[in-house]
Parts: structure tokens; sequence; C-alpha cells
């Protein structure tokens, strides 16, 4: 199979990886780490967190739908959409310093195609049996027996894929509504859809594709190497320990290493790779042919850790026979990671301190810039953008520095002018409120005058300058 | 002719048969994807030739056999959003003025409505959001010839002025120049008395105070404050429709220009009348 380009094949069939179970520090580690993430997962969409009364009460809600983003005690409006990009970067950076520290831990332990696929992997083993009992049934003759196992595995398989894509969508809207809406057949078709695609992924991302996202779909292996480097803590197989590796008794007479080339470490590797051939791009550092040889070694009755989690450079030290340096954290790399990450954290929390809550902006209205009354007197209208955030009404009481006599007034307000107006903005909300500005006349026929629009929040004081333009004929 | 088919050697695949010169060619077919995807489509463009309009002819086209027209689809789409905007338009046309704008759902129609209307129709003359132009009024400002209050703005567009509705808005201002009425010296002093009605001083208006109160004040009141039910303009104020200046004044009463706007009640149905009214309203000068 495969196109041909000289001698060389472009194109390799997917080898079947068929990961054995196995027990050991790594394997609990991922265990108790897939406990978590999944209950983490489910859990905090139920999480309830009261806002007052009209408001969500969801302590996790990305309501798209009223453009809120809820979490917790904050409130996040499509203008903080910069502190969403700031919580990427930090991420960005926390994976570059714990990878630079420790390897692809992430990969091995929290990624969600890890924890999926070990679900997945925990039910196939459970039904269709271990390594060997599934290789030989998958090889054999179509039987009732093999049949009823498939079926069995991919009816699991779509009912977890299924609670996923539900347990998903719990983030969008309110849970317990959703839920009842689901089963009654009320949601709406979004909620179907998406349940349904985010279901088919996880079907076919843990089911089916497994180690081939790792390897070919995701791109951080790609750049991993940039973040490793021979002082990373990274699962290494001791060669100068372990050569020449080859079965027969440990009788001291032999010159055989301690690797006595059972290979559970590949049998049990789930991107199915070989961990003695060194540092791989398929390695997603997950330690648990780490286990499978403990295993093997307290069996053989040789010293354990044969594959342990170590660095490039105490293993070649090892391997020459030199004196072995401590394992360095503080290194160069990880302390720019770690200032880098300082910065954005830092950064991010000035953004979120610094958040305003109220936002406003003066709009000098352009058609017509300016209107003269009856009176003499010259009007400039102006739109005012008034952003409340918070969850209780916000009142403002407006005046305008204009250096000259002039009066405002709320457009459709019955009443005259005055010096200063008062606006109330509902909680929560956006609103644009027109405004005009009577200058007495004969005080304002300059072409453009600088003005400045004063709004003090009458709740907690808060003065908003914002400057504007005072537009006339321009006549002396 | 194919001559002779042979295997290829290198590539382990059948050459054509032909030979040129001792040159041989693969035969290297279309991929069966693409041939059939090919054929589906020219059966499906076939059906599609008949089902939908597609042949044109002399005197009209092939229609199709389902009448497909994209001009239908279009009427309607319109047919369907003045369907759906029926409900409103008919209860802000049964409403009173009074009602619509306590009612914030029905003003955001109107609104909605009139603003669309106004740059249709009322923008060419009166300017965008109502800033008017030389000889059109202002609508934004609180000057306003025959009031600024929603019924009177209704009336005026409903039945235009000077137009040639029978309820038409009309008035007359005499040409006392172009008429012999006025001498231009007289005309000039009465320019000047206006002027000084606005609040200029240090001219001479007594003989301009004469012919006005014997020329003018029975439309223009008393004190030139105007009179409405003529659509005599109030001359006090700072706004004017022709002008403000004297030798605007002074054309304007040897010969008045006497502006037109059109009735636009048969073009445009009540209920979108009043939402302009509420528009204009609404602009700043509303009353």
């Amino acid at each position: 199979m495969g196109e041909v380009a000289g001698d060389e094949v472009l194109y390799a069939d997917r080898v079947r990886v068929y990961p054995r179970a196995v027990r050991g520090v790594a394997r609990n580690v991922k265990w108790a780490l897939l406990i978590f993430c999944l209950g983490v997962y489910y859990v905090l969409p139920w999480l309830r967190w009261n806002r007052g009364a009209g408001n969500p009460d969801q302590a996790v809600l990305l309501d798209l739908a009223s453009e809120r983003f809820y979490f917790f005690n904050l409130t996040f409006w499509p203008q903080d959409f910069t502190l969403l990009a700031g919580g990427l970067i930090l991420a960005a950076v926390t994976l570059f310093l714990v990878t630079s520290l420790f390897g692809r831990i992430w990969c091995g332990y929290a990624c969600p195609q890890t924890v999926w696929t070990d679900l997945f992997m925990l039910v196939e083993r459970w039904i269709e049996g271990d390594r060997n009992a599934r290789m030989r049934r998958d090889a054999g003759p179509t039987s009732f027996d093999k049949i009823w196992r498939k079926i069995s595995k991919h009816s699991i398989w779509l009912f977890v894929a299924f609670w996923t894509g539900g347990g998903w969508i719990m983030y969008y809207v309110d849970a317990p509504t959703v839920t009842v809406d689901f089963w009654t057949g009320r949601a709406s078709t979004g909620v179907y859809g998406f349940t349904c695609l985010f279901a088919a992924t996880t079907y076919i991302l843990a089911g089916w594709a497994r180690e081939q996202v790792c390897t070919y779909m995701c791109p951080w292996p790609r750049f991993q190497s940039a973040m490793l480097d021979e002082q990373t803590l990274i699962v290494t197989y001791q060669g100068w320990r372990g050569e020449p590796r080859g079965h027969g008794k440990r009788d001291g007479k032999s010159a055989l290493g301690n690797c006595v080339d059972c290979s559970a470490c590949v049998h049990v590797c789930p991107t199915g790779i070989d961990i003695r051939e060194g540092v791989q791009l398929e390695c997603i550092g997950c330690g648990l042919c780490v286990d499978a040889c403990n295993d093997i070694m307290t069996r053989t009755n040789q010293p354990l850790w044969l594959i342990k989690w170590d660095t490039l450079a105490r293993q070649a030290e090892l391997a020459k026979g030199e004196t072995v340096e401590p394992i360095r954290l503080i290194r160069p790399r990880t302390l720019i990671y770690l200032a880098v990450l300082g910065i954005a954290v830092a950064a991010m929390g000035v953004g979120l301190a610094m958040r305003s809550l109220l936002e406003v902006s003066v709009q000098h209205e352009r058609a017509p810039l300016f209107v003269r009354l009856h009176d003499g007197s010259l009007r400039n209208a102006y739109t005012l953008k008034l952003v409340n955030k918070y969850t209780h009404d916000v009142s403002f009481d407006i005046s305008v520095d204009a250096g000259m006599r002039a009066k405002l007034q709320v457009a459709g307000a019955t009443g005259a002018a005055s010096d200063a107006i008062t606006i109330l903005v509902p909680a929560d909300s956006v609103g644009a409120y027109r405004v005009f500005l009577d200058a007495a006349p004969g005080g304002a026929e300059a072409r453009n005058a600088d003005i400045m629009f004063l709004l003090r929040d009458t709740t907690d004081n808060i003065l908003i300058k914002r400057s504007a333009n005072f537009i006339g004929p321009g006549k002396p | 002719m194919p001559t002779k088919i042979e295997k290829d050697v290198i590539s382990g695949r059948d050459t054509t048969g032909h030979e040129w010169d001792g040159l041989k060619e693969l035969n290297t077919p279309l991929p069966k994807w693409w041939l059939y995807s090919l054929i589906a489509i020219c059966i499906w463009g076939v059906g599609y030739a008949v089902v939908y309009p597609s042949v044109p002819g002399l005197f009209g086209y092939y229609r199709g056999t389902i009448g497909y027209s994209t001009r239908a689809e279009v009427d309607a789409d319109v047919a369907a959003i003045a369907a759906s905007r029926a409900g409103s338009m008919d209860r802000i046309k049964a409403t009173p003025f009074a009602q619509i704008t306590s009612d914030p759902k029905l003003m955001a129609v109107a609104m909605a409505s009139g603003k669309i209307t106004f740059a249709n129709n009322c923008q060419p003359c009166h300017g965008a959001g109502g800033g008017g132009r030389p000889g059109y009024p202002t609508l934004a400002s609180d000057s306003w010839i025959w009031g600024g209050k929603l019924d009177d703005i209704v009336t005026s567009i409903t039945h235009g002025i000077r137009s040639d509705d029978a309820d038409a808005r009309a008035s007359a201002m005499p040409r006392f120049g172009a008429d012999g009425v006025l001498k231009p010296a007289e005309i000039s002093a009465v320019a000047d008395y206006v002027l000084s009605l606005r609040g200029k001083t240090g001219i001479d208006v007594s003989a301009g105070a004469k012919l006005f109160a014997e020329n003018c004040v029975a439309c223009h009141g008393d004190k030139g404050e105007g009179k409405r039910e003529v659509g005599a303009p109030n001359l006090r104020s700072a706004v004017n429709l022709y002008g403000t200046s004297k030798e605007a004044i002074v054309a304007q009463i040897s010969l008045p220009r006497q502006g037109v706007m059109p009735s636009w009640n048969a073009r445009l149905d009540a209920a979108t009348i009043k939402s302009v009214a509420i528009y204009v309203h609404s602009l700043g000068g509303g009353e």
C-alpha cells in the first residue's frame, strides 16, 4: 500500500495499538487525575452562585446568547475579551514552564484527549479483555463472541460520548433547565445539535483516533522540542544500565544489562512506541512504561527504575561514569518562563482589578452638526453610550464643562433644559441616550470648541470625564 | 488503433497501446470518483434545467416545471415582512399619539419606521436628521411655521404645503415689491423694522414700524410674532426659512418665495405618516 516517491514510502498505515493494563505509581496518578478532571467537568455546571434576582445563578456559565460570561463572582462582557486573551497567554506560558521542567506531563496526565482515551480504554478492557485477548479476537474470525463484545463496547462508548457532549452543553445554558428540557424534547435545536456534535467528536477522537490525535493532529508535539532541553525531567530508558538487553539468567557471569527485552514497556504504551529508542515525538510522557518496567524488575530481582524520570544530561553523565549533577529546576529557561508568567499574572491581575464596570462614550451627532433655535441659541446633539456592568441600577449626574453658558436636556424629556441632568441606567445593560446641549445666543459661534462631559456615578461617586466638541457656524 | 497494450515494468501500469516513433504512453485514466462525480453532475444539470428556468427564447424563456422565479421570491419576502409589521403598524394607526409615546415598544417600531421613511422620502429636501437646507425648513429646530405638535406635523405631511391637495396648508405672502404695493425705500424700511424685532439696534425704524402696522400685522401679528393658523412665520425668531439677513428679508417682501411641500397621503399610509411625525418630533424641536 502507498504512494511511491523514489524509493521512499510517504504513507504509513496505522499500526493498531493494543495497550496492556498496568499497575504502578504513574497509573495511580493517572487514575486519580482522571477522576478529578472528569469530576470537575461534570460537577462544575451544577454549582450555584447567587447573583440576585433576574441573573443566572450558575457559578460557571458562558451565556453566548446574552453575551455574558459568568465565573463565580465575576461577570465578563464582550468588552472584557482582552482578559480571555490574557488567560490563554497565561495558560500557554504555564504550559511552557511545566514542560520545560517536567516534560509533557500535560499530555500524559491532564489533556482531555488523554483523559477520555483512558476512559474509553478502560471500557474496552472491561468488555474485550486485555491486550492479548483483544489481539487474538481481532485477528480471529467473526463470531458471536466477537460481535456482541464489539457492539457492547461501541454502545458504551457512544453512551459515554453522549454524556460528554451533554456535559459540554451545560456550560452554555442553565444546567438544570437544559437537563429537563433535553429529556422533554423542549430544548433548542442548537442544544441537540451541539450535544450530538460533541458526542460524535468524543466518540471518534477517544474511541477511534486516539494516539493519532497526539501524533498527527495536535500541534503541541511539533514545538515541544523548543521547550525541552537536556535538563528537563523526561521519561528515560537508562540505556547504560539496560544494555545489552537480552533474555537469560543474570547470574553475575553474563554480560547482559538489566533489560530483559520483555517488551512490557512497548505493550503498555498508549502510543505504541519503544521508549528504549530515546525521546520521541510520539511520547506523551505518561510514564506507564515506568510502571511496567518496575513490575518486571521486581519479578526478575533487579533494581527498580530502569525506566525513570530523569534528565538527558544526568543520563549522559551516568553513561560515561562521571559525577552526576543534581537535577536543576532553576535554570535560565525556567526563570525566563517564570518571569513571563509573573508578568502575565500581574498584567491579568491589574487588568481584572482595573476593569471598569461602567463605560461611557460620547458621540457627537453628525447630521445636523448644529441647529439654530428660535431664540438664537445653538444646539448640538450627542449620543451618550452608557454601559452599566453592575447588577444594580446606576444613576449618572451629567454636566458639561464647556466654558460657555450652555444647558443640557435629554431628548424627548419634558421640561426646560438645565445645567445638569440625571440619567438612570438599568442594571446589566447598555443604553444609548440622546442629549441636547444648548449654548446661549451668541456664546458659541466658533466653528469648534472643546468641551468636557462630566458624568458622576451617584452610587459610588466616581467621576468620569469624556471630551467632546461643540460645533458652531464659525461666523465671527 | 491500439496495436498492443503492454504492461510497463517500472510503474506496473498498462500502456495505451499507441506508439508514435517508439514513444508509448501510460494509460492513466481519470480517477473513478472524479469521473462518476462528473457524470452525476451532468445528470443533475439536466434535471436542474428541466425543473428551473433555463433556456432563453426570443419572446420569453422556458419557465421550468415548478415555476420558480427570484422575483416571486423577493415579492414573497417583502409580503412576509409587511405581514410581520402589519400588527404593529395597525396599532400605530389606531392608537392616539399620547398612548403611542407612553408605550416603549410601539415607540420603538414607530421610530424605526419613521427614521427609514424619513431617509427615503424627506431627507433630500429637509436634510439628514432634519438639518434643513436653504429654503427648506430645519425640522430639528424649534422654530415652526405651521406648528410643531405631533398632530400639526401629521397634517403638514398628509396634505402638504401649497400642494395640489384640496386640504393643503397654504399661505400667500403678497408680492409687495413686484406688484408695486411698496416702493423699494419703503421695503427697506420695513426690513429694518423686522431686523429690529430680533434685537438689532441703532437704526431708525419709525417709518418701518408705521408701514409694518399698516401692511403686515394682519398676518404676522402686532409684534411680528407670527400666526400659525395662516402660516405666517414668527419674525422674531432667529431662524427664518428664507434667511435672516436684510437682503433676504427685502427679497422676501418684494417677491416672496412660496415653497411647496407635496402631500404624502397618496404615497404613505396613515400609520407611516404618524411614524414619520413621531421621528420628526423627536429630532429636537417637537412641541
